[in-house]
């Protein structure tokens, strides 16, 4: 049997998506930058798409900007801020347990000047918000806040953070990825001034991230050399790319409420079940400000890689934080940020759900799992 | 990135040999720990200087299990001279490869055989020590009382 528990990875892609994204390939190849009939056709459809996307996360269209990657986004957003706003201070903040992908742009901005300041989370991956309060000074420009974590699931209160830094007198922005759609996106209600999408993590295709953006900030280019995107992003644009990002946005939201709940309902019923089934099992992260999908769990006195290779000679797919490679024994940096034990740290699965997982699926699962953790413990050194 | 396990491999992780711990064990080992993430532990039995038998425990991903148990498998019956310089490029190549990022499970599996059969080596060089004292002990006594009974 073949399970994919790795949705927190990526996702796959919903075959809507795939249709519509075959026209712009096939037929609609123009450049939607040609002034041509065919050129201006696909602009055409790439507005209305743009119109779509930005009406499901309230905003206006013009604020959007579709990048090749989350990670572009969230490195156009940290240093194009960072570096077009320096005569309005030189300190960042973002929470330690973001993404590779914010704190990657952050520490570059030590070599141009910048203080970065690390907001401390509590056990179960909250920012502690009396801290950041705290570390916000004049000189600070923007805070970086991630709206659900990507390894634990831990979700944050968006809103009240980001009325806390502006009113603080810094920009926010929050990486949004794994927010959909198990968290409306309401951009005007949650008072970000930046904020991150990508579309393969909601059945939509690899290669699209999205940045919203305030024109009304200062935001310097990451890729120049073309008048696409107001000369914001160069690059010929994605269309079928973009296409598919709008229409799996939509699709994502779409029956929004019963599909959460059946995928809360699966998860809920899956930790039940290994927890019956396998002993000393702990949660990682938070029970309640948890996205839906998300199950982090420890296994003491088993590796987590040994199960995740135990588990992928079975058909199941799922994940682990920490890898142990030669040069570099990573463990978890999130979970070190939550101040789990450091004997812990290598016994950990990431499962994440979607809207495809069935329970047949948790079952099997349930079941290699318990055999591979009690396999693995019957010759640990460690009891 | 992806890491490509042989069959082998992963045939020694899934169906590992010489799991366990010997029970009265002549010499026991550990080398790693929890907090790096792999951890090792060697039970050995000696007879005539060779490895009579080898077991191992693991906390450790799927490379660090193969490796101890390929590695235990070929040391079986080895004279503890030749099994304590095993060379770990042995056990890559008898595993068909491992990925780069694993190797060092092989160098980690080598160092704790090194470490068992060096602790057998100082317990019977101690043993022998206490042997020794205890000879000269006996007959010391044996002298005294030899003495006392001529009185």
């Amino acid at each position: 049997m073949e399970v994919y528990l790795d949705n927190a990875a990526t996702t796959k892609m919903d075959k809507g998506v795939a249709a519509i994204m075959q026209n712009y390939f096939l037929n609609k190849f123009a450049n939607a930058s040609s002034i041509h009939h065919q050129g201006e056709e696909v602009y055409n459809d790439l507005e209305k798409s743009k119109e779509t996307v930005a009406k499901i996360l309230n905003t206006k269209p013009q604020n959007l900007i579709f990048t090749g990657s989350a990670s572009e986004a969230n490195n156009f957003i940290i240093k194009g801020v960072a570096l077009a706003n320096k005569d309005k201070g030189k300190h960042i903040i973002v929470s330690s347990i973001e993404h590779p992908c914010v704190l990657g742009p952050a520490k570059d901005l030590v070599n141009e000047g910048f203080k970065v300041s690390y907001a401390p989370v509590d056990s179960k991956g909250r920012v502690k918000i009396a801290e950041l309060k705290k570390m916000i000074s004049k000189d600070t420009v923007l805070v970086s806040i991630m709206t659900a974590n990507n390894e634990i699931g831990t979700i944050q209160d968006i809103k009240k953070i980001a009325r806390l830094v502006k009113r603080n007198g810094a920009y926010f922005h929050t990486d949004a990825v794994q927010a959909v759609p198990y968290l409306k996106i309401d951009i005007k209600d949650l008072g970000v001034d930046f904020l991150t999408l990508s579309a393969h993590k909601f059945h939509g295709p690899k290669g699209v991230g999205m940045a919203y953006i305030d024109r009304n900030i200062k935001i310097k280019a990451l890729i120049s050399g073309g008048e696409q995107n107001d000369g914001l992003r160069a690059g010929t644009i994605n269309v079928a790319g973009i296409i598919g990002f709008s229409k799996a946005l939509e699709l994502a939201y779409k029956n929004r409420d019963k599909k959460i709940e059946k995928i809360k309902k699966l998860r809920e019923y899956f930790l039940k079940e290994i927890n019956k089934n396998i002993k000393d099992v702990y949660l990682n992260g938070h029970e309640t400000f948890r996205l839906d999908n998300n199950l982090n769990l420890r296994f003491n006195g088993v590796e987590g890689e040994a199960i995740l290779m135990d588990l992928s000679n079975q058909g199941i797919c799922v994940s682990t934080g920490s890898a142990c490679s030669a040069k570099n024994l990573k463990t978890s940096y999130v979970l070190q940020a939550l101040g789990i034990n450091s004997n812990y740290l290598n016994s950990n699965v990431r499962f994440s759900l979607s809207k495809n997982t069935t329970k047949a699926e948790l079952d099997y699962t349930v079941k290699k799992l318990s055999e591979a953790v009690k396999r693995l413990r019957s010759f640990s050194p460690i009891k | 990135m992806a890491l490509n396990y042989t069959k082998k491999t992963l045939k020694h992780f899934l169906k590992p040999k010489n799991i366990g711990e010997i029970k009265n064990a002549d010499a026991y080992a550990e080398i790693g720990n929890m907090v790096c993430g792999d951890q090792l532990n060697f039970s050995i039995k000696v007879e005539k200087g060779k490895i009579k038998d080898v077991k191992f425990l693991s906390f450790g991903c799927a490379s660090n299990i193969a490796t101890a148990s390929i590695m235990t498998e070929k040391v079986k019956g080895m004279s503890l001279e030749k099994a304590k310089d095993y060379d770990w490029n042995k056990i890559v190549s008898d595993l068909g490869g491992l990925p780069q990022q694993k190797v060092h499970c092989s160098i980690m599996a080598v160092q704790g055989l090194k470490k068992v059969i060096e602790n057998y080596e100082d317990k019977e060089l101690s043993s022998k020590d206490a042997k020794k004292l205890k000879n000269i002990k006996t007959k010391k006594i044996a002298k005294k009382s030899t003495k006392k009974i001529a009185k």
